[in-house]
């Protein structure tokens, strides 16, 4: 029998925190796990009150959305923490916003509601804005319309597993061409689920149905996830968590 | 480019960089940002720093001397120090296509704007990337071509201790501990660019090395004999010193940086945060250059150390904080330390951890105080000699029975993986001082599963090539060869699978022999082999440290091609065993070491003897304190750490 950790177990989760946060400028570049190493060291800096998993190596309790992909921004990145004392939470999102690098952001910080489900059954789209510098918009919205015009179009993807053929259209929900200093902008309703379909796969089939090139690297940002419901609006993720809070206070008075 | 082309001094670069960073692996290493990183306005300094670990950042970021300077340059209102790191060949590639120098990583400035460019080398393996640097920065790779437009090229960090293979690529080096020499520096630039950069770049050097510790290799001459050994070190002036001294830093608690570490968002080879507990040693290792030129020791105080950690935290958000030193336990004050540190943080998350243990009972007890709470999964030992005999030549004593004895105590506390660091190739060793290893670790595993109770023990077998080092009492030993190496791994690794039942439960690590023999050659190198490195270079040689970008027929054949007008090859500088009265290439620079007492000691080795560490018996006269005008500060204080209060 090996050692056991002494004492009594770590203290429970009393509260569940959901957290929206951006990654901004440079740190677009950072990858998921860079960003999770830097979002816990930044928790301990604020001093925020995690609850942490049980056994000799105790892990804090956060868990993290569907994150974007290295080199894209993000203004909609979403983790849930647990906490052993309960926090006001815009206290956390100020201290922990506080304790960031300048170009990492907390959003929001809101109170799981009770029996409003998990935030993951709340996230099945990303909204993405692409700008594409050095293209022109007359060059973008034919290539563009010819790919919605497609019932199936065909990209490789690099997986673990090396180049895979998916198909990318889809997954793209909406799409459509507008016009920023000096880019072409590819606003785009794309569908989570697997194989995930990201923008440059998206740029990929352009190349692929109208040999679009961009002559320069794109900058993509996710600007919002939610659920899509039927009419094409992406709904915010953290709204029945606000409601609930709403009628918590609505009840106590 | 002309001089209305260029972009004015000190503007970023970061507006051409980012598109070549999409096309690259890893880019988060070259964004800066990190948390505690600064960038001061350009205009506000009148001296500017680059500081470079001429290594890939994710090796370079961690490392405790350039955070250290970093910090210190910085807090001077007129100074202003940045980061810069090697960069991978993808992303080299791309900036030579689109015309992007080196960068440093906070400001994203131009390495070429800045008046220093200081370079920290720990290893002698990190010269190519000096010179890929260089010319990537746009920087003349040999000093007597560049002009006052270009930074002075400043090499610091234990290889410095001889830098005479880099001699034509550096302006200065600088020896010693760095805090207190860099504001000499910066005070020293600042004058000169104010009064008008009078006498040009020639003057500037001039005054540099009359800076107590700053050599300009510039500034002598070397020349050889018909047996190839050196003749004669001249001084082109006579206003440099004839010989040149390190710097020691006295009293470190005044010194107590990094106040605020720098935390990457990049992973990086240490996810922890670092506390030098001491500096210096004075154990005697006969192989280990640096406990002989960090002498003496000078400790930090346990209150020192205590505030150092509680403030690292809170800047950090680290969780896990090394006690940082030659040889930590033998801190005067460190069984009381370990135990109040690990009082003060069992409620919290944070682990201590000490790195570089000796074979010591004590250090399983000191193990246990620090993982009170935690994991007990591995325990490193450094032995270093396999037999005892060999031990006494390298003065790193302990008996078999000892060492046993420490090991099987560690398996009966619980832990279940033991670590212990062997070298190969040591003066006068032989096969059979290499295969008691073998022998050892059985025995280890053996008495531990006996003591335990426990079949899943293991313990692994850490290996490599020893290499002489210069200011050592082995810089005339006969280093092995690649081969005798090689030979020595094997018949180790075949003794220990030699009985499967207790070899399941041995792991060996060990690299080749080949990467020692370039280190060899560059470490005891001189003035000659720097053509060997430029040649090197130019075929493509860079990140020489790492085995998938090392090539050792590379080295061997510009060595080969470029020493042979000499009259001297690789041999020469490796397997050949160097006589009393040789001149070596860093005679002239000045550790505090007393020639004559680093030749005795070597032979006392020879003959097998062993010196007492100096903090516990009297003096042996190594010659350090005397000529340095420094002296061993160790406590213990008899102070102990307050409890925190609750903020």
């Amino acid at each position: 029998m090996g050692r056991q950790p002494d004492g009594p177990p770590p203290p429970p989760t009393v509260q569940k925190l959901r957290i929206r946060y951006a990654k901004r400028g440079r740190l677009r570049f950072a990858s998921h796990r860079d960003l999770a190493r830097t979002l816990e060291r930044a928790l301990r800096r604020a001093g925020v009150p995690m609850a942490f998993s049980a056994g000799f190596s105790p892990h804090p309790k956060i868990s993290y959305l569907g994150a974007a992909p290295t080199g894209a921004a993000s203004e909609a990145e979403y983790c849930e923490i647990g906490v052993s004392v309960r926090c006001d939470p815009e206290a956390v999102r100020a201290g922990l916003d506080a304790s960031l690098p300048e170009e990492l952001a907390i959003l929001e910080c809101v109170e799981a509601g009770e029996g409003t489900g998990s935030l993951a059954d709340r996230i099945d789209t990303s909204v993405w804005r692409v700008e594409l510098p050095g293209l022109s918009v007359d060059e973008l919205r034919p290539a563009l319309e010819e790919f919605l015009a497609r019932d199936v179009v065909t990209v490789a993807k690099r997986t673990k597993n090396g180049l895979k053929d998916i198909d990318a259209r889809p997954s793209v929900a909406s799409a459509s061409a507008g016009e920023g200093a000096g880019c072409a902008i590819l606003h785009m309703v794309v569908r989570q689920g697997t194989p995930a379909v990201r923008p440059d796969d998206v740029l990929a089939a352009l190349a692929a149905v109208a040999d679009l090139h961009p002559p320069l690297p794109p900058r993509a940002v996710r600007e919002a996830q939610g659920r899509l419901d039927d009419t094409g609006t992406v709904a915010d993720p953290l709204g029945p968590d606000r409601a609930a809070r709403l009628l918590r206070e609505h009840a106590a008075i | 480019m002309t001089a209305e082309l260029r972009a004015s001094a000190g503007e970023s670069l970061y507006p051409r960089l980012e598109p070549l960073l999409a096309q690259i692996q890893k880019p988060i290493q070259y964004v800066g940002g990190e948390l505690n990183s600064q960038v001061k306005p350009w205009e506000d300094a009148a001296v500017h720093w680059a500081l470079m670990y001429p290594d890939a950042y994710e090796v370079g970021l961690p490392n405790q001397g350039l955070m250290i300077l970093y910090e210190v340059l910085n807090e001077r209102p007129d100074a202003l120090a940045e980061r810069t790191y090697s960069v991978w060949p993808d992303l080299a590639a791309l900036m030579r296509e689109n015309g992007v120098p080196q960068f440093t990583v906070d400001g994203h400035r131009s390495v070429k704007d800045f008046d220093l460019l200081g370079v920290s080398f720990a290893t002698e393996l990190g010269y190519t990337n000096l010179l890929e640097a260089l010319d990537l920065a746009g920087v003349p790779i040999h000093a007597v071509d560049r002009d006052e437009s270009h930074p002075v090229v400043v090499a610091g960090g234990h290889a410095a201790f001889n830098p005479e293979p880099v001699a034509d690529f550096v302006d200065c080096a600088v020896l010693g501990d760095g805090e207190q020499v860099v504001g000499d520096i910066t005070d020293v630039v600042k004058a000169w660019k104010a009064q008008g950069r009078p006498g040009g770049r020639v003057e500037l050097l001039a005054r540099l090395a009359r800076v107590e510790g700053v050599y300009v290799p510039g500034f002598y001459a070397v020349t050889y004999g018909a047996d190839g050994a050196i003749a004669e070190v001249l001084r082109l002036r006579d206003d440099v010193p004839a010989k040149v001294a390190k710097r020691t830093v006295m009293d470190l608690d005044e010194w107590p940086y990094p106040k605020t570490p720098i935390v990457p968002l990049a992973e990086s080879v240490h996810e922890r945060m670092s506390v030098e507990i001491f500096r210096g040693c004075t154990r005697g290792c006969r192989f280990c250059q640096a406990g002989m030129i960090t002498r003496p020791v000078r400790e930090r105080t346990i209150t020192g150390i205590g505030s150092m950690v509680e403030q690292g935290l809170k800047a950090t958000g680290y969780e896990e904080v090394g006690l940082l030193s030659l040889s930590s336990a033998d801190h005067s004050e460190i069984g009381q330390l370990a135990k109040e540190l690990a009082d003060r943080y069992e409620d919290s998350k944070v682990s201590l951890s000490l790195p570089s243990t000796r074979v010591d009972a004590f250090n399983v007890t000191l193990a246990n105080e620090l993982s009170r709470n935690g994991r007990r999964s591995g325990l490193t030992f450094a032995p270093e000699g396999g037999s005892e005999r060999i031990r006494r030549v390298i003065n790193k004593t302990v008996s078999k029975e000892d060492l046993v004895r420490t090991v099987t105590t560690a398996y009966a506390n619980g832990w279940t993986q033991v670590k212990l660091y062997f070298m190969c190739g040591l003066p006068t060793e032989t096969d059979e001082d290499v295969l008691e290893i073998a022998e050892l670790a059985v025995e280890v595993i053996r008495a531990g599963r006996e003591a335990s109770g426990r079949k899943d023990i293991r313990c692994t077998v850490s290996i490599g090539g020893f290499v002489p080092k210069p200011h050592t009492p082995f810089q005339w030993a006969s280093q092995a060869s690649a081969e005798t190496i090689d030979h020595r791994l094997r018949v180790l690794r075949q003794a220990i699978n030699a009985d499967r039942r207790i070899g399941r439960s041995i792991g060996l690590r060990y690299h080749d022999g080949k990467p020692g023999v370039i280190e060899g050659l560059l470490s005891r190198g001189d003035r000659r082999v720097g053509r060997v490195i430029e040649r090197v270079w130019r075929e493509g040689g860079r990140f020489d440290g790492w085995s998938e970008h090392f090539s050792f027929d590379r080295w061997t054949q510009a060595a080969a091609e470029e020493l042979a007008p000499y009259g001297v090859d690789l041999d020469w500088y490796t397997t050949r065993e160097r006589t009393e009265h040789e001149i070596l290439p860093w005679d002239h620079l000045d550790s505090g070491l007393d020639k004559e007492w680093l030749w005795e000691d070597w032979q006392e080795a020879l003959s097998e003897e062993e010196v007492a560490d100096c903090r516990w018996t009297p003096c042996y006269d190594c010659g350090v304190c005397p000529t340095m005008g420094t002296e061993i500060q160790i406590g213990p204080t008899g102070r102990s750490l307050l409890p925190l209060t609750v903020v």
